[in-house]
């Protein structure tokens, strides 16, 4: 966004992890996976991912079971209200009992 | 070519050589002749232009802005509630930086209604990062409006070139249309940069934090404040820009000479008015008179309102003994925009005039020019006492 006269700045954001600054800072409510309901883990198959695909920051892996990145993940509990297996709870980052806020 | 026609079909005509690629706007007096002008040449392809019919201004600035982002020369056009129903979509044109040109046909705002030329709209408008350039003429409206292409999209600065509503705007006035070739010339290398592109999607003027933040390669991005000083820097430095753009297109045209004001009669005057727009041309036969009476007076018409040419005119008024701003808008519970920024221009220098304020034609009062003559002769005579009634209001009836 630059040309050699003018300074030209302008905000921006391209496709990429961080790219929204560290998003983690912002969670209230974090994501805890119930491996025993979410679909994927109980069945060992490559299925549902929904919470990936919903997921507005792209945070969560499409793994086995699907893992979320706090350094990013903002909190904002989509994941938990599109999961079709009630897999996903939003828990109080003051009672989640981790320390790590990914910041 | 030689012609006869009105101010807005001169900006029209403008914006026809500049081969705009996309307009939209929504008509509003005196803005309308300028649009309607716009969608016959497209309609009758003479102009390879999308011409997009809106439902409102705030509408036309945002396809304008989205239409500049993918790189098309954009413009629109507008005037008073018009361009205040735009006002979101101005402050984000400039910080978005998109070389957007807007004709601003000049008209007050209400309440009340009024469809009659002042300039309290673009004025209203003063604090928004946009360049503001003011044409006196038809012949300046036209040449203004092709060099604003070429300013805008030089520093990736939006434009308003205001002129006159109805004085300038509906009247017929002889005035000279540049060749094609001509401006394909002068604009030629110019073009909006073009920010969107599928190739390599991207997210524009996303939200900023307070602080700078590392981005997705890691480098550091700006923030709101970076960004925000950035545009006042390069505003700053787009005085040498107009500056350039009217010497090359004296080159090609041998029009211009006056990029940021133009003085009429100012070099030995004792006395100078100053104003925007048309009334500067009347004020030329108030000074002529004056002058036949052995009173040295001129006047300066202000070119470039933003940025503001402080540096350039500072020494053209401090050689004289008094300076009258004429205004056709105010800052109410103040006194007019013009005068509080030459005020505190002139602050720094050794030597500061007296300096005298003079509120005209709001509204589209009649100005006459005996009252002009009178305003600026009574200055002269006595400047210490009649600066103290500034700003004082020129034309007003007496009410019961
Ligand atoms: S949406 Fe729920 S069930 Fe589906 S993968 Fe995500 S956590 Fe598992
Ligand atoms: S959907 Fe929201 S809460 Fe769930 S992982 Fe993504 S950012 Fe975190």
């Amino acid at each position: 966004m630059k040309n050699d006269k003018f300074a030209i700045n302008i905000s921006h954001s391209e496709p990429g992890p961080g790219d929204a600054g560290q998003t983690g800072s912002w969670r209230v409510e974090r994501p805890v996976l119930d491996a025993a309901k979410c679909i994927p883990a109980k069945t060992g198959k490559e299925s549902c991912f929904l919470c990936w695909m919903y997921c507005p920051d792209g945070v969560i892996s499409r793994t086995i079971p699907p893992g979320f990145d706090f350094q990013y993940c903002k909190g904002c509990g989509i994941c938990a209200e599109e999961c079709p297996a009630d897999a996903i709870t939003m828990v109080r980052e003051t009672e989640s009992g981790d320390e790590t806020t990914g910041c | 070519m030689h012609c006869i026609e009105t101010g807005n079909t001169a900006a029209a005509t403008g914006v026809k050589l500049a081969r705009t690629q996309v307009i939209a706007a929504y008509p509003i007096t005196p803005q309308t002749p300028l649009t309607e002008k716009l969608s016959e040449f497209v309609a009758a392809g003479e102009m390879k232009a999308e011409y997009i019919p809106v439902e409102s201004e705030h509408s036309a600035l945002s396809v304008c802005i989205a239409a500049s982002s993918a790189g098309a020369r954009a413009f629109t056009a507008t005037s008073a509630n018009g361009l205040l129903y735009m006002h979101e979509q101005i402050h984000w044109a400039a910080g978005a930086r998109l070389p957007i040109v807007m004709c601003v046909v000049n008209r007050g705002v209400g309440a009340p209604w009024s469809v009659w030329n002042d300039h309290q709209d673009s004025m209203s408008q003063r604090d928004t990062g946009w360049i503001h350039l003011h044409a006196a003429s038809h012949q300046q409206i036209i040449d203004t409006v092709i060099q604003a292409f070429r300013i805008a999209e030089t520093v990736r600065i939006p434009v308003m070139v205001c002129y006159d509503g109805y004085l300038l705007s509906h009247t017929y006035m002889p005035y000279e249309v540049p060749d094609q070739d001509k401006v394909d010339r002068f604009l030629a290398g110019s073009a909006p940069a073009r920010l969107l592109d599928p190739s390599s999607p991207m997210n524009l003027n996303t939200v900023t934090l307070p602080n700078t933040r590392p981005d997705v390669r890691g480098d550091i991005a700006p923030a709101y404040m970076e960004i925000r000083h950035c545009l006042q820097q390069d505003l700053t430095r787009t005085t040498a820009v107009v500056e350039q753009a009217d010497r090359d297109y004296r080159d090609l045209t041998g029009r211009g000479g006056h990029p940021l004001y133009e003085c009429y009669r100012c070099e030995d005057a004792e006395f100078i008015a100053i104003c925007l727009g048309s009334l500067s041309r009347q004020l030329r036969g108030v000074v002529d008179s004056l002058r036949s009476a052995s009173v040295k007076t001129g006047v300066i018409a202000l070119r470039l309102y933003r940025p503001f040419p402080a540096e350039q005119l500072v020494p053209e008024l401090d050689k004289a003994r008094g300076v009258l701003v004429f205004e056709k808008a105010l800052s109410y519970g103040y006194e007019g925009p013009l005068f509080s920024e030459l005020k505190a221009a002139l602050y720094h220098g050794s030597r500061r005039p007296v300096l005298h304020n003079c509120i005209v034609g709001l509204g589209g009062r009649t100005i006459t020019t005996a009252d002009l003559h009178t305003a600026l002769a009574d200055f002269c005579v006595d400047p210490e006492t009649v600066r103290k009634a500034s700003p004082q209001w020129i034309g007003l009836a007496p009410l019961k």
